[in-house]
């Protein structure tokens, strides 16, 4: 593999990270992180999704008329999600219940639309799979963070075997109930973002605007 | 921008021209579906497996045929489902309870009727005509537990679960809800072992067969002649507790098992 190849999988794990940088994908990321086996598994659905859709779209790159460009994305998006779905209810039964519906709304993912429509377009098959692949990639790297901090400071366990023996079950740990519902991704995914952009500064937006520290009026009393 | 593939015939027009435009979405649509309806079909086997056995375990694990030492599979042929229509109590041949599907069939027109606002004690809107119950016999084939499938509103869904009967058809065995979304650490804690043990050896009706369970607020006090009778409420989960009491209320009741457990009250008086 080349180094140009290699950059395009690990660049979006830190230095380009959909979630962090481009803050994309978050509503996923809160509703399928309160337990590490749906995140992983949510995390694998959209690798392969991101990645096989690239591709796909890729292929047909030269033949798609930009009319309708949009919309062929679209329709192999949903068509990868659906079989990845299906996959999962008939290989993994009990994760696919806990994950309901967010599979399916992985189509809306903005991750998949964004490369597809950044990168897949004007590239092709090849670098695009593994532009794919590095974005699911850098996705599931945040998920699997936020899902480990939830699982275990939640519910005391990780992967569903008790690490930090609970209170209600005679040990000293007195789960955070918070960690358990949606907000509390919200705020660790905010945090990473901080700690992110203070260890790269190069992440930190310019402001938009700055405030204009107006010459106080000297009015004569 | 890399040169264009080497193409077929569909590159005979240009790429922007309204010919091209139909074509491509004439051959891509045509792809997808093969995809997606191949996916479908092949994994349906799988799938239909998998949900059944899913069903099955919350079955054997409400019946606490586990904890006296069987394996699955043994437990398994204790196990007699069969379908009952809910009305009169009778045994209904023809559809299969190990692939009926209790949520849709809540939601079916077909094989569902409307309850009025009086009735609908569980906030459920619909009731199915015929639903599963699993009886579970001994080793010679003698009954010994009766399980029977119930579900109502709690505070943001519709709590499914199992409730399960000793054979005096009166005293709780075991509660149990496999799907919910109730709120983590509070609602929520009805999955919660220890809230779930409480219910054992609760009796659901007085002497006389009128259903009388109640969640209370206040701790149980067992010197009580009611405390059979009464459970303690989910702290910090008033709506999901009474939503419990309103499911069994209902379930029990002439509108849900009610015909079918008088029934087999007198067979077996």
């Amino acid at each position: 593999m080349s180094y140009q190849h290699k950059k395009i999988i690990f660049e979006p794990i830190v230095d380009n990270n959909p979630v962090i940088l481009q803050v994309l994908g978050i509503c996923s990321a809160l509703a399928v992180t309160s337990k590490l086996s749906t995140t992983i598994t949510m995390c694998i659905a959209l690798t392969v999704v991101t990645a096989f859709s690239n591709a796909a779209i890729s292929l047909v790159r030269n033949h798609t008329p930009s009319s309708i460009r949009i919309i062929v994305q679209m329709t192999i998006i949903s068509s990868l999600v659906i079989v990845t779905d299906q996959f999962i209810k008939a290989y993994a039964f009990s994760i696919s219940k806990d994950l309901s519906v967010f599979v399916g709304l992985i189509i809306t993912n903005c991750i998949v639309m964004g490369r597809a429509e950044a990168y897949a377009m004007k590239h092709p098959p090849f670098p695009s799979f593994l532009d794919g692949l590095g974005n699911g990639l850098g996705y599931s790297a945040l998920l699997m963070v936020v899902g480990v901090i939830r699982e275990l400071f939640g519910s005391g366990s990780l992967f569903g075997y008790p690490i930090l023996p609970l209170d209600r079950d005679g040990g000293w740990y007195v789960p955070n109930g918070l960690l358990l519902l949606p907000p509390s991704a919200f705020f660790l995914i905010g945090m990473i973002i901080w700690v992110v952009r203070s260890w790269k500064p190069a992440q930190v937006e310019q402001p938009e605007y700055k405030i204009y520290h107006a010459p106080r009026p000297e009015v004569a009393s | 921008m890399s040169a264009p593939e080497s193409d077929s015939a569909v590159s005979a027009a240009p790429v922007e021209s309204a010919r091209r435009t139909l074509l491509v979405t004439l051959v891509l649509c045509l792809v997808c579906s093969v995809v997606v309806a191949g996916a479908a079909v092949l994994l349906r086997p799988i799938q239909e497996t998998n949900q059944k056995a899913d069903l099955i375990r919350n079955v054997i694990a409400v019946s606490g045929l586990l904890k006296e030492g069987l394996t699955e599979e043994q437990a398994l042929k204790r196990i007699d489902a069969h379908m009952i229509e809910l009305a009169t109590g009778d045994e209904v041949k023809g559809i299969d309870p190990d692939t009926f599907n209790i949520v849709k069939a809540g939601k079916d027109p077909t094989i569902s009727t409307e309850l009025t606002r009086r009735e609908d004690v569980a906030g459920i809107r619909r009731e199915p005509r015929y639903l599963p119950v699993y009886r579970i016999v001994g080793a010679n084939g003698e009954f010994k537990k009766l399980i029977l499938p119930v579900y109502g509103y709690g505070l943001w869904s519709t709590m499914y679960g199992f409730l399960a009967l000793e054979e005096d058809l009166r005293t709780v065995q075991g509660l149990r809800f496999y799907q919910h979304a109730e709120t983590p650490g509070l609602g929520g804690e009805i999955d919660n072992p220890k809230w779930r043990a409480q219910w054992t050896g609760k009796v659901l009706f007085d002497e006389n067969w009128k259903v009388q369970i109640e969640v209370t607020k206040v701790a149980v006090d067992s010197s009580t002649p009611e405390s059979h009778h009464q459970v303690d409420a989910l702290a910090g989960a008033t709506i999901t507790s009474r939503g419990v009491e309103n499911t069994l209320k209902f379930w029990l009741s002439d509108k849900g098992y009610g015909p079918y457990l008088s029934r087999l009250r007198h067979e077996r008086s």
